[in-house]
């Protein structure tokens, strides 16, 4: 439980002669809930989508979940679990047959994909749903189920990219409800986010601009390192600097 | 293994949910078979004539006659030059006959005498025809009438030969044979390549392909997962649609139809592949819909189903040689109508494995997971 559940040091990832993520090094301990913020085109999904063994870092280190990024990406994918804002249930399959595919995938036996379909439903009180197409459930719930199937196979670490994107905040709250229950269970969230509410309820937050990282810290102490009444301000502060 | 098969699931719900699947599947092949194999006649009858008759003698009556009652011209008009001209130019007409003045009166006095046929040959192939049926009726009568001058006697004729023929394969020279297994061809091909590209192509389009890719599926299950559902509804619509074309055109089964589900078997490998292969460089269904029918209506108009490959010019003919469809159109044929077996169609399967391997190879390296 001692080694940290991320390490990069000096990730770095180039297009051509655009760097999108600079030297970017930071740690991310178990169970933490680690809120990655930065503006649009700041480098944060590619970086997101390095650690997660989508692309192939220019170069640097990373480990995640104790892995090499760059030699053991299959072992990586069976200990994360990850949302992207793009929707990723199967719209023209059923609520039960989501759950189904994804469980299945990740090679649970028949018998834990029972049970753990159960659970799912009933967590979220979709039993009554259980045999209806996604494509049928409102934006909020998608969210909800899509997370829950996300972490089905008990990953170590959870990857959340803009998850609540175009949600009212009550259903967000909700959403970040099942965030704390699955970090309370020793499950190491990693989540970026345009929300500065959603900031928060992070332990840990970074700030990205133009693919370095800017500030890293609890949001209180952020705060008070700029002086500002909310993580709104530091953040302006932050990519006003920028500009 | 049931990481597979879990993909296999979902692809078959996904494809039996979609309502436009079970239309395709049952509904096209039937359309296509009863309309298309009624459509692509190669016989060309009632082929409309002008006749011109400047004589009005005996022996041009039963030149008109003879012409007239072989089926393959029908009699427009009678008429004058001027008018026949307009109806070859407005297209009432195909051909005209001129018999010119003094036609019976040159045949008796010099035995010779012409007649002058005009062919709209806007149709080609059409033309030709034409003039050849026409020809050769005309040929008939040049015969019967020398046989009856200069030889009244049986034994005094001229020598010649009779030529005896018999159409093999096809004895009743039966258009629909010919056809309906090329169209069958076609339509596996078009669920092959069309399908399954489109089938891949979607998952980028719904963003869930990024799902997967952070998932543990490996390359090949999911492609594996991915093409083995149209192969396998591919074959089925290769069995339903040979069974149609046994109830509805007596199709003869003359070789043994594991060749064909064999050859089929390996040429969807090959469509499959094409289908993979679109998929990895296009992003959207409409993209690969427009690139998938732009190779195949090449593949299919230069395969030799309505159009011989030998009649084709060299280059094209070369180019053929790397057309998997032209090889699957010659192997239905030589195994429906003329009984092939192994040893006739085994080069052709080879041709098939080499293609099925080059393709697929070009498309998974092409196939990168990491997106």
């Amino acid at each position: 439980m001692t080694q940290p559940a991320i390490i990069t040091n000096v990730l770095t990832k180039r297009f051509g002669d655009f760097i999108a993520t600079n030297a970017i090094t930071f740690e991310v301990a178990q169970g933490e809930i680690f809120g990655f913020l930065g503006a649009n085109g700041a480098g944060k999904t590619t970086a997101m989508r390095m650690l997660c063994g989508l692309l192939k870092p220019s170069s640097g280190e990373a480990r995640v979940a104790g892995f090499d990024i760059y030699t053991q990406t299959e072992k990586i994918k069976q200990r994360i679990g990850y949302m992207s804002q793009k929707f990723s249930l199967y719209e023209d399959l059923t609520v039960k047959e989501n759950i189904r595919f994804y469980a299945g995938i990740y090679g649970l036996s028949n018998q834990q994909i029972r049970e753990k379909t159960a659970g799912l439903l009933a967590k979220l009180r979709m039993e009554d749903e259980a045999d209806k197409l996604v494509s049928a459930l409102p934006l909020g719930w998608k969210q909800k189920l899509s997370f829950s199937i996300a972490v089905i196979h008990e990953p170590s670490i959870v990857f959340l990219d803009e998850p609540t994107g175009g949600v009212d905040p009550i259903t967000r709250r909700q959403f970040w409800d099942l965030i704390y229950e699955s970090a309370s269970k020793g499950v190491t969230i990693f989540v970026t986010t345009h929300y500065m509410d959603e900031a928060e309820y992070c332990n840990r937050i970074s700030i990205m601009v133009d693919g370095k990282i800017r500030a890293l810290d609890t949001p209180a102490a952020l705060k008070q390192q700029f002086g500002a009444a909310t993580m709104n301000d530091v953040f302006l502060q932050l990519a006003r600097a920028k500009s | 293994m049931r990481t597979i098969f879990f993909i296999l699931q979902k692809e078959f719900l996904q494809i039996f949910r979609n309502k436009s699947m079970l239309p395709i599947i049952f509904v096209v092949p039937v359309v296509q078979l009863l309309v298309l194999a009624f459509a692509t006649n190669y016989e060309i009858r009632d082929l409309s004539i002008d006749i011109v008759d400047h004589d009005g003698g005996n022996w041009s009556q039963q030149l008109k006659g003879k012409l007239l009652s072989s089926g393959y011209f029908r009699l427009h008009a009678q008429t004058t030059d001027d008018q026949a001209f307009d109806d070859l130019a407005s297209n009432k007409a195909d051909l005209i006959l001129t018999i010119p003045q003094h036609f019976e009166r040159d045949l008796v006095r010099n035995s010779e005498a012409g007649v002058q046929l005009l062919v709209n040959a806007i149709n080609g192939s059409k033309a030709g025809l034409a003039a050849g049926y026409a020809q050769s009726i005309i040929g008939d009568f040049n015969r019967r009438i020398r046989l009856e001058w200069m030889a009244m006697d049986e034994d005094d004729a001229p020598s010649h030969f009779d030529m005896s023929f018999r159409y093999w394969f096809n004895p009743g020279l039966n258009y629909k044979w010919f056809m309906v297994p090329g169209i069958l061809v076609v339509l596996v091909t078009l669920i092959g390549a069309f399908l399954s590209g489109m089938n891949i192509v979607k998952e980028k389009e719904a963003g869930t392909i990024e799902q997967l890719n952070v998932t543990p599926i490996r390359k090949h299950q999911f492609i594996i997962g991915k093409l083995l559902p149209f192969w396998i509804i591919a074959l089925f619509e290769l069995a339903f649609g040979l069974t149609v074309g046994k109830l509805v055109f007596d199709l003869p089964f003359a070789g043994n139809l594991g060749w064909i589900f064999l050859f089929a078997a390996v040429y969807l490998m090959v469509m499959l592949g094409l289908g993979l292969l679109i998929s990895t460089f296009t992003e959207t269904q409409q993209q690969s819909m427009f690139v998938t029918w732009f190779f195949l209506i090449i593949c299919i108009l230069m395969s030799g189903l309505f159009t011989p490959v030998e009649s084709m010019p060299e280059w094209a003919q070369r180019i053929t040689q790397f057309n998997p469809v032209a090889y699957f159109v010659k192997v239905m044929r030589m195994v429906m109508l003329k009984g092939s077996g192994w040893a006739d169609i085994k080069m052709y399967l080879g041709i098939m494995v080499l293609f099925a391997v080059a393709v697929n190879a070009v498309a998974i390296w092409n196939y990168r997971k990491t997106v």
